[in-house]
Order: structure tokens, then C-alpha cells, then sequence
């Protein structure tokens, strides 16, 4: 028999018993809508932390000073005064993998324009920051290298500081006071949203380090120094030698803590990710067991099918099929059953996670892949359930098979 | 693939099988063990059948002629003995070489039709031409001409719930006709038919036999039946009791013109 005609016989036998067909179908629509449905969910949620932690920088290594242990006593970071420029400038020089560095001091201040006030967090950063964030300004310029060398009085404030100071108003050239201290604003940020950890990032003004050292919060030290890795893949090579400079330069003997700590903000992303993964997965493992339901349904149905057709099974051994052909009859049968249901299955997640999408608001995205593995997936199943039934059909004695009543 | 096996072993078909011989049964065995007990079923039945025979097969129930038949049938293996069909030793084939034989040598038609339910009449007559491999336009023309030859054209895409018994078992007949087999083998045809109807039958089958020189098989336990045969074989205890030629064969188109001509109703209800 031609590939055509089994295909075609094994239609017509399903299109005979239409609703035995479509409710065993429906135990593997279910099964492939819902394993699609909730890898779309899952990927959708991925996609959007990938995409929030490219909105976070350009490969990011973040050195904050820490914790310093005096005597058995833990003392906050703000207290820690041994992260300095200078270690920011050495991290620069002896660290190759490191293409971008800024220094950070890190403030809270009253702004006052007119009579308009804003309460809001400092930043006190070199140019080098609006790159390691790839964070341009929508309207005009960033401070300069020159700038921070003075101590320049200027500034670049975010969104929701323009709207709260200015409202309408454009506030470029317009001096705002920072703790009784005139600054120009020379530059608006692009509105960069919510990070992935909950904060407004348009809620801040961006100052030169220096002078936020010197005028605001009169330190010489500072709070972070910021960084960007040439790549992705070296951002944990370079935080690991960040660490040994640091230690190195702080004088720290090999028993004692480190007084700053080498982080990442793609650690907690990637913490988030996975786990994202790990649900995923549960979820669609779950699913996945109704597609074995959906198996042992068809099983089911073949055998009985298989009993029902004895006679069938009979007359055709008489008239020359041989086993294999009576087997590839009732397999094909099995796997046309659940490749169907599993094309319904995947139009039905795709349909599911688009209705998720506008219903719920939730991102989702179906991967081609997932709709090849489904499919091929389910009709894996239909052989793998179908053989059983359509062995026993073959092994069938024709003369047993024909006197079957 | 039979010819070449043929020639494989030429000394069957010269020191066995006499020439002309469709089936040549040499002292068949056939034992079966259900559990402890051994029922011998066939018990040495030798027979030689030539080409263009129609021999009718009678014997008591549990006399051995079904089991015979499933033999010559090639639906089963004989214990011991030999039996050549045209000539080639196929008491020792496997399954898959024995339905390669059924397909293209032997025709059945059973006492209950055994058609396929809710598929035409053309599609049942397809079947073995699907098995064999023929490609679908020949397909077509042969169960078309297989129809026409048992008067059922016009009829091709009626399914067998929309025919009458005796049209079914014309299809049936048909469906054993399509392959050119070497031999029909019918199990009481006409077991499931009123006597009208049996005369049609029979009528097809000499025709059949007449025409085209098949050689037909027919079991049967209805003697009037087996008149229409030109030999009777009875089987009794496993074994031949009794094989002759019958005198005069009834000639069944005859027969029909004597018998009372239906009433138009029912006439009517045949169709």
C-alpha cells in the first residue's frame, strides 16, 4: 500500500466514528494547547526580563563599598571610606576587561524650583555613566570630563523631576537649587521606566562626582564605582579580578572579609530568569501529563477499535494484507489521530496565549520550536500508544479473525 | 516471486504435481493441541484438483473440510503433508509469503459476505488490487470490469447496506474475481441466501467457471447445492470418504427460467 492510500484509509476509518474521534482528540488538544500556552507564558515573562536587563546597561559590574567588620561589629556601607577614585581609576587601568568605568557617589536631596520642591536621589557619576547605563538625554547635552575636573555646577535630571519641578516648562538652561546650591540643567535623560527591581528610574538627578564629593555631601570618598565588561561573557572573569585589585589596594590579609562587594546586577536578573525557567517547566510538565492521558486515550480507542474490526482485520489477511500492512493500517491510524489533535492542540495555544495576552496583559511569546516539538511530540505519542493496538490487530490469525463474531 | 520459487524447485512440479494440477494435496496432516489434547482434525487427505474444475466440498460438521479449506486457503499451515498450488510447495511459507499467495492466487467468498460496512462496492472489489500494489486508475478499471462480470454494474458506489443478500455476495464475488486468482475458494456462499437467490449465485459461479475456465472450490452442506458442481468430495472423520464425478450437473440459468416468477413487489424489493 502507498503512503496516500494508508493516510487515506486510516481518515476514512476516524471520519467513521466522528465523535469517538474528536473526544479522543480532544485529550491531546488539551495536552499540546496547554504545554504551548504556558511555554508562550513562560517565554513572554523571559523575554521581558532580558529585555529590562538590557534597559539596565551595557554588560554592568557594580563594586559597592561594603560592610566592614570592626571588632565583631558590622557597620553599614555608607560608613565604608576605603572605595575611593583612585581605585575606580586603577580598575580602569589594570583591567582590560573592563571598557568603561564611573565612580558614584550617591545622595538624597531636596530640589527647588520656584516654588516648586522635589524630594529625590543623587547621582554623582562621571560621563562615562550615561554609556554604562545606555542612557542617552532626549534634550540637550551631557556634563564632560572638564566638568567633573571643576566641580561643575551643572546637571542632568530625569523625567519625572521635569515634570514634578517644571511641569510644561522646558528646563533646559533653568537653574534649580540642590541644597541652597544653584545648578544649570544642561541635559533631560530618555525616559528609561521601572527597573527590574520595582524603582522609578526617571526619579534622579545626575551630577559630576566631584561635585557632589566636594558641595553636597562633603566626602572624599565614594559609594560605588560603576562598569561596563567588554562582553557578556566577561563580566564574571572581571568582577572575580576587580575583587583581587580591590583587595590588593585595600591591604586586606587573606583572613579578612572584603570591605566592598563585586556584584552584577545580571546575577539577580538571571536568579529571576531562572527561576521564570524552573516554572516553566513545572507548568509545562504538568501539561505534559495530559498529553500522556491523551496517549492512553488513544490506546484505549485503538484496542477497541482493534476488537471492533476483528472481521475487517480478517477479511483484508484473507485478500492478501500482511501483517505489517494491517499494523501501518492501525498505527497510522493512532498517529493521523494524534498529529490531528495536535495541529488543533497548537492552533488552540496559540490562540490561548494571544487571548492570555490581551486579556490578561501578560507578555507571551510562541516559539516556532515549541510548536515543532509539540507536534512532533504528539505524534511520537500516537506511535508510541498506536503500536500496541495495531501489533495485536497484526498478530490477529486471519481464520480466528474471520469467524469472529 | 512464484515463478522464480517455481524454478527454485523444479522437482515438486515434475515428480508431484501432475501436469494441470491447480492443487495437488499429498496425505495432509492437520493436528491441533488444545492444551492437553490433540484433535487431528485432517488425518492423510490426498486430492489432486485440475484447472476448470468446480468441485463441491460436503462433509458433516467436525468432518475436516473446513480446516481443508483454510489449507488450500493458505490461512493456515498443515502439520504434515504436502500441498502444491499450481505446482509450487507452499505448505512451508511464512505468513507474509502466504498472504502474497492468498493475494494473488486465491479468491474467498464466505457465507457472510464479509464485506467492508459503509465502503462502496467498487472499494470492496479494490481491495486485494490495494494489496498487490496495482496503481489506482488500473485499480478502478479492473473492480469495473470484475463488477460488470457479475452483473452489478451501475451498482459500484452502493455500499452493502443499500444491496440485497444476493447482491452483497456478487460483490464478494467480485472482490474474489479482481486478481485473476488461480482458484475461488467459496465456504457455503449461499449458507445466508434463500433459494432463489442460491440459484442466482450459482449461476455466476458456472458462468464463471464456464467462461473464463476458474477453478472453483465450494463447500456446502445443502446437496442440492452441490449438484450444481461437476465433482463432490465428501469428507468424513478427517479423511476423503467419497470423490465423484457428478453425472449431469444441474445448470443453474435453467433452473432459474423454471422457477415462479417473482411478483412485481418483490421484484421490486430485490433491488
Amino acid at each position: 500500500m502507498d503512503f496516500a492510500a494508508v493516510i487515506r484509509v486510516a481518515l476514512r476509518a476516524l471520519g467513521r466514528n466522528k465523535m469517538r474521534t474528536i473526544l479522543t482528540m480532544l485529550g491531546i488538544i488539551i495536552g499540546v494547547g496547554a504545554v504551548i500556552c504556558t511555554v508562550a507564558i513562560g517565554e513572554g515573562a523571559s523575554n521581558q526580563i532580558q529585555e529590562s536587563l538590557r534597559n539596565l546597561g551595557d554588560n554592568i559590574v557594580f563594586v559597592s563599598a561594603g560592610s566592614v567588620n570592626h571588632g565583631g561589629v558590622h557597620m553599614g556601607s555608607a560608613a565604608t571610606k576605603t572605595l575611593t577614585v583612585a581605585d575606580a581609576i586603577a580598575i580602569g587601568q589594570q583591567i582590560p576587561l573592563m571598557v568603561r568605568i564611573s565612580p558614584g557617589v550617591g545622595a538624597s536631596a531636596q530640589l527647588v524650583y520656584g516654588n516648586q520642591n522635589w524630594y529625590t536621589h543623587v547621582r554623582g557619576v562621571a560621563p562615562a555613566y550615561f554609556q554604562i547605563r545606555r542612557w542617552p538625554v532626549q534634550e540637550g547635552g551631557i556634563f564632560t570630563q572638564h566638568d567633573v575636573d571643576s566641580s561643575a555646577d551643572v546637571c542632568v535630571i530625569g523625567l519625572t523631576v521635569v515634570q514634578n519641578l517644571f511641569g510644561d516648562e522646558n528646563p533646559l538652561g533653568k537653574t534649580i537649587r540642590v541644597q541652597s546650591l544653584p545648578f544649570r540643567v544642561i541635559g533631560v535623560l530618555a525616559p528609561k521606566g521601572q527597573s527590574p527591581f520595582g524603582q522609578d528610574e526617571d526619579d534622579t538627578i545626575i551630577i559630576p562626582y566631584t561635585t557632589v564629593q566636594k558641595k553636597i555631601a562633603g566626602i572624599s570618598w565614594v559609594n560605588f564605582i560603576m562598569g561596563s565588561a567588554s562582553s557578556q561573557e566577561t563580566i564574571k572573569p572581571a568582577q572575580a579580578q576587580i575583587a583581587g585589585l580591590l583587595r590588593e589596594r585595600h591591604h586586606l590579609r587573606p583572613d579578612e572579609d572584603n570591605d566592598f562587594m563585586v556584584s552584577s546586577p545580571t546575577d539577580l536578573a538571571e536568579t529571576q530568569a531562572q527561576s521564570g525557567r524552573i516554572m516553566t517547566l513545572l507548568l509545562a510538565s504538568i501539561a505534559s501529563v495530559s498529553l500522556l492521558v491523551g496517549g492512553i486515550g488513544i490506546m484505549n480507542i485503538m484496542l477497541v477499535s482493534v476488537t471492533e474490526r476483528t472481521r475487517e482485520i480478517g477479511v483484508r489477511m484473507a485478500v492478501g494484507a500482511t501483517e505489517q500492512d494491517v499494523q501501518m493500517q492501525f498505527l497510522s491510524e493512532a498517529v493521523v489521530l494524534s498529529l490531528l489533535g495536535g495541529t488543533v492542540g497548537v492552533l488552540g495555544g496559540v490562540a490561548g496565549s494571544m487571548a492570555v495576552s490581551s486579556m490578561l496583559n501578560w507578555p507571551t511569546r510562541v516559539l516556532p520550536e515549541a510548536i515543532g516539538v509539540a507536534v512532533l511530540f504528539s505524534a511520537a505519542v500516537g506511535i508510541f500508544f498506536g503500536y500496541y493496538p495495531a501489533r495485536k490487530a497484526a498478530r490477529l490469525d486471519p481464520i480466528d479473525a474471520l469467524r469472529y463474531e | 516471486m512464484p515463478e522464480e520459487m517455481v524454478q527454485s524447485r523444479p522437482e515438486n512440479e515434475i515428480a508431484a504435481s501432475p501436469s494441470g494440477a491447480v492443487i495437488y494435496a499429498d496425505n495432509l496432516h492437520k493436528t491441533y493441541f488444545l492444551g492437553e489434547v490433540q484433535v487431528h482434525a485432517l488425518r492423510g487427505v490426498s486430492l489432486s484438483i485440475a484447472r476448470g474444475e468446480f468441485v463441491a466440498i460436503m462433509g458433516a460438521s467436525g468432518s475436516g473440510k473446513s480446516t481443508f479449506m483454510n489449507l488450500v486457503g493458505c490461512l493456515d499451515r498443515p502439520t504434515r503433508g504436502r500441498y502444491l498450488l499450481e505446482g509450487q510447495d507452499v505448505s512451508k511459507l511464512n505468513n507474509k509469503e502466504l498472504a502474497g499467495i492468498r493475494n494473488r492466487k486465491i479468491g474467498f467468498v464466505f457465507q457472510g459476505f464479509n464485506l467492508l460496512s459503509r465502503t462502496s462496492a467498487l472499494e470492496n472489489v479494490e481491495l486485494p488490487l490495494i494489496y498487490s500494489g496495482v496503481p489506482h486508475q488500473q485499480r478502478i478499471e479492473r473492480a469495473l470490469e470484475a463488477l460488470r462480470a457479475v452483473g452489478l454494474e451501475g451498482r459500484e458506489s452502493h455500499h452493502p447496506a443499500q444491496l440485497s443478500g444476493g447482491q452483497q455476495q456478487r460483490v464478494a464475488v467480485a472482490r474474489a474475481l479482481v486478481n485473476s486468482p488461480s482458484i475461488i475458494l467459496a465456504d457455503e456462499p449461499t449458507g445466508n441466501l434463500d433459494s432463489r437467490t442460491s440459484v442466482e449465485i450459482m449461476e455466476v459461479f458456472q458462468r464463471l467457471n464456464k467462461e473464463r475456465s476458474i477453478t472453483i472450490l465450494l463447500v456446502t452442506h445443502e446437496p442440492d447445492i452441490a449438484l450444481y458442481a461437476k465433482r463432490v468430495v465428501t469428507f468424513k472423520d478427517g479423511k476423503v470418504r467419497r470423490d465423484a464425478p457428478v453425472d449431469d450437473p444441474l445448470d443453474a440459468g435453467e433452473v432459474f427460467r423454471t422457477l415462479p416468477a417473482l411478483d412485481q413487489d418483490e421484484e421490486e424489493d430485490k433491488d
